[in-house]
């Protein structure tokens, strides 16, 4: 029974870094950048929420203007600091997004300060009796909502002629370029998307664990991270697998290991899984032509 | 015995067969041409001799040790050293230490003798000096040898990439299409410079050549290959009038 | 050619002791405050954290992002054993020393065996199991009863001051110079440069791979000796990966694969937050923003990859006037 509790607890934080993740994925799959200020952008997202949510927005408006000031924003940073970078080395780019993310983070330290805000509950909190079980009605929520977003996504990609776009220029720029694809414009509708699953996944983790604070994004972006490279990096049904694996093994962790050492569990998934198989669970393996 | 024995040599990448049953024996000392049209399968014969890929199947003889599944730099010990096709130096470094970087395995100093500047540092370091010298005096490079390998004119990052393998002290050496883009004044030199190396350093050279003028001119026996596996092989009079070769490179 | 190094050597050696000299008188004296000194101690300290990771960053061409946790090692360490031996009654300097040594030690042996599965991965892969690895090392330090746990370790020996700090900084910095000069630096730097070529020229990339590596790790560990020995209190929430980015932007900032370049900006970020220190908020703002900046328009970091020679710059009277003689010849008269 317990079990069963745990699982589902799992299902709440495997939605949230499973939405989480699928920015990181998809910005990777695109110009092959570890954005590392995604946890901040998820952070912003919760901010934005916030202030809404002291306004007394409904929740409807919450979501979808938090999700689009934070898009607006994710592409923004995209073109002031990982634009001028794209055909610098790797190493330059990958430091550059270090320091957004800590930007950002110290930004909203000045904003709003050090102090945890206490997220007002735009969704009372209920608990549904399913089988004998007391399920939060949030979890429900967060992971019906997840899926929700995950679904539009995949047909976002699949159907639509931007979604090709972006699937094109992840294969191969020049050609995308070549073939007449506004190639600036289809990596701003990446960062707008990936950003825009970021501050989703960060409301619901602001819905969940009501705390706001400027670090909010370091540690679920990390792990986040960690179920993007887990499912396969650049690979976007990978994302969505990696967050739930992960979701379930740091919840089961926390409640039979231990919770102290649940982070080292997670960065121990990710070494083995760079160590074993980088390209992860649903990756393919490449090779360097000489 | 022949210095590098090859048999059946097979590489499959997916479902595609870049080259299939592929075998050449090369004696020491011979100048050993290998050509064929464009994505025949050359390059990646190289690869496969130099350890960058591994074959599928197949056998590699290198002065009698069998060198298949080596690592690259294993088998530049057992002899062969090979220049590439899209040319790979060591872009921020000078043109003399491009080449003492090759000459690593001869220099017989430790680590500690390097921290502490012992006297054995000294003396390998002068002799590393002087021998990248001599080497780029055969390719009148001496001049250039503080320029950065970068700043290098096309023709003479060619020649550094030759010397820098040479440097290697190798038994074989498998030069990439190295008169890519030079002129016809520039091949005749690097043909010279070609026997020169051969007769001074008495070593075994393959080259894979697009042009005609070169491998006709100093190879001895050639190979030829067309969606990797052998049309031919004889010697330039004979592949010149081989009616597989010019259908090969002429079509039907 | 030797000759001439020679005299660079000693023209190098004299510097180094008048510096020394200069340094002794200033903090002895009084004219320089104690809190000034500690000032010193603290830029020493990351003079030798920044350089061990150039080593690294710099001249193997690989970002690793858990030099941190070399440093969180070096420092539990060092302090351990300097704890275990401060009862013997030895002079405090050799009591420094071997804690450095047995800091370096261990930590070297950690950073071999993350380098195992590490080195095998490259660029942006390398990167996060780093960093992975850096993590789980703060939080098992964080949860061991040994290291004092969450609460810190106290009662280490405070040992470190800016003479023998200042002395350590100079052996390290020496080290990294010879060895970067010798063909075992000339490979590192190849495979930075061209990694397929490396191995086409003979070099065995996964030793020298693994050999930078590890000595990167054990002159962290040597600086986290310092820095435990100079704070004389640990807390674990000091090594996470902030302080492997603020390690990394001194490498940055002054130039991978430069020494100098490190050394410089070391004394820039150290200095800095101190004269900032009514603005302690807007520090990490200023760091990230001068990362971003100087990522966008100065890659190469203040010096790029040269070094200052001291015999070079006192040369520069000599070669000014070498040049307006040749202009002089060329302008075809006489002064």
């Amino acid at each position: 029974m317990v079990f069963i509790q745990q699982l589902i607890n799992g299902l709440q934080v495997g939605s949230i870094y499973a939405v989480i993740a699928l920015g990181y994925t998809m910005v990777y799959g695109i110009i092959k950048l570890i954005n590392f200020a995604h946890g901040e952008i998820m952070m912003m997202g919760a901010y934005f929420a916030f202030i809404l949510a002291l306004v007394g927005a409904p929740v409807w408006a919450i979501f979808l203007i938090s999700m689009t000031l934070t898009a607006l924003l994710g592409m923004a940073v995209e073109r002031i600091a990982y634009k001028p970078l794209r055909n610098s080395p790797r190493i330059s780019a990958l430091i550059t997004a270090i320091a957004m993310s800590y930007l950002l983070q110290n930004i909203a330290l000045l904003i709003f300060g050090a102090d945890p805000k206490v997220m007002p509950s735009i969704i009372p909190n209920k608990p549904i009796n399913i089988g004998g079980l007391q399920v939060s009605n949030i979890t429900i929520i967060t992971f019906l909502v997840s899926v929700l977003f995950m679904i539009l996504l995949t047909l976002f990609i699949n159907k639509t002629k931007a979604g090709k776009a972006m699937r094109a220029v992840s294969e191969d720029t020049d050609a995308a370029m070549l073939m007449g694809i506004n190639v600036d414009r289809t990596i701003s509708i990446t960062f707008a998307i990936g950003s825009a699953l970021g501050a989703l996944g960060g409301i619901l983790y602001a819905v969940a664990y009501t705390q706001v604070l400027p670090t909010l994004g370091v540690l679920p972006g990390l792990k986040a991270f960690v179920a993007a490279v887990l499912g396969g990096i650049g690979i976007v049904p990978g994302a969505m697998l990696g967050g739930f694996i992960l979701g379930f093994i740091e919840t089961l962790a926390k409640a039979y290991i231990s919770s102290r050492w649940s982070d080292a569990i997670a960065f121990s998934i990710l070494i083995v899984v760079l160590s074993v198989k980088p390209t992860g669970i649903l990756g393919k393996n490449t090779r360097e032509k000489v | 015995m022949a210095l590098l024995d090859v048999k059946d040599l097979t590489i499959k990448f997916g479902g595609l067969t870049a080259v299939d049953g592929f075998e050449i024996s090369i004696e020491s000392g011979e100048l050993r041409g290998l050509i064929g049209p464009n994505g025949a399968g050359k390059t990646t014969v190289f690869n496969m001799l130099t350890g960058v890929y591994l074959p599928t199947s197949g056998s590699i003889v290198l002065d009698g040790k069998n060198v298949v599944g080596k690592q690259p730099y294993d088998i530049v010990e057992a002899g062969a050293a090979r220049t590439f096709q899209n040319i790979r130096l060591f872009k921020e470094l000078t043109v003399e230490d491009n080449v003492k970087i090759a000459y690593h395995k001869q220099m017989k100093y430790n680590i500690i003798d390097g921290i502490f500047r012992l006297p054995s540092y000294w003396n390998e370091e002068k002799k590393a000096h002087n021998y990248a010298m001599e080497l780029l005096d055969i390719f009148d490079m001496r001049q250039s040898a503080q320029s950065l390998a970068k700043n290098l004119p096309y023709g003479k990052q060619r020649k550094l990439e030759i010397a820098r393998a040479l440097a290697t002290n190798p038994k074989i050496l498998l030069l990439d299409e190295p008169a890519a883009g030079m002129n016809p004044q520039e091949t005749k030199e690097l043909m010279e410079t070609i026997y020169l190396i051969r007769d001074k350093f008495k070593i075994a050279i393959l080259l894979i050549e697009h042009d005609m003028n070169l491998v006709m001119g100093i190879c001895e026996k050639i190979t030829v290959i067309d969606y990797g596996k052998i049309i031919a092989v004889g010697d330039p009079d004979q592949i010149k009038s081989n009616p597989n070769v010019i259908k090969a490179y002429l079509g039907e | 050619m030797a000759g001439k190094n020679k005299k660079s050597n000693v023209i190098n050696l004299i510097a180094i002791i008048l510096v020394f000299v200069l340094l002794n008188i200033l903090t002895t004296s009084g004219i320089v405050s104690r809190y000034f000194a500690g000032i010193l101690v603290t830029c020493f300290i990351n003079i030798v954290m920044a350089s061990s990771l150039n080593l690294t960053v710099g001249y193997l061409g690989q970002l690793a992002l858990g030099h941190a946790g070399f440093m969180a090692v070096g420092a539990y360490a060092s302090a351990l054993f300097s704890i275990a031996i401060n009862e013997m009654g030895m002079p405090a300097t050799i009591q420094l020393v071997l804690s450095l040594i047995v800091a370096g030690i261990i930590t070297a042996i950690i950073g071999y065996l993350i380098g195992l599965p590490a080195l095998r991965l490259k660029g942006d892969y390398l990167a996060i199991i780093t960093l992975g690895f850096g993590e789980i090392i703060r939080v098992a330090i964080n949860n061991f009863k040994f290291t004092g746990g969450a609460q810190g370790l106290t009662g280490i020996p405070k040992i470190v001051n800016s003479n023998n700090s200042y002395w350590v900084t100079i052996v390290v910095l020496v080290v990294l110079y010879t060895l970067t000069r010798s063909r075992h630096g000339r490979a590192m730097k190849s495979i930075m440069e061209d990694e397929i070529a490396s191995e086409a020229v003979g070099i065995d990339t996964i030793k020298f791979k693994a050999l930078g590596f590890t000595i990167s790790a054990f002159f962290a560990g040597v600086g986290g000796g310092l820095y435990a020995q100079y704070t004389a209190f640990l807390d674990p929430s000091t090594f996470g990966f902030m302080k492997s980015v603020e390690i990394l932007t001194i490498v940055i900032l002054g130039g991978m694969g430069s020494l100098t370049g490190t050394v410089v900006a070391s004394f820039i970020l150290t200095l800095l937050p101190e004269l900032l220190r009514d603005f302690a908020e807007y520090r990490m703002l200023l760091y990230s923003a001068v990362l971003i900046i100087m990522m966008i328009f100065r890659p190469q970091g203040i010096l790029g990859t040269k070094e200052f020679s001291l015999t070079g710059a006192l040369r520069i009277p000599a070669a000014i006037r070498e040049k307006k003689r040749a202009q002089n010849d060329a302008e075809g008269g006489d002064l």
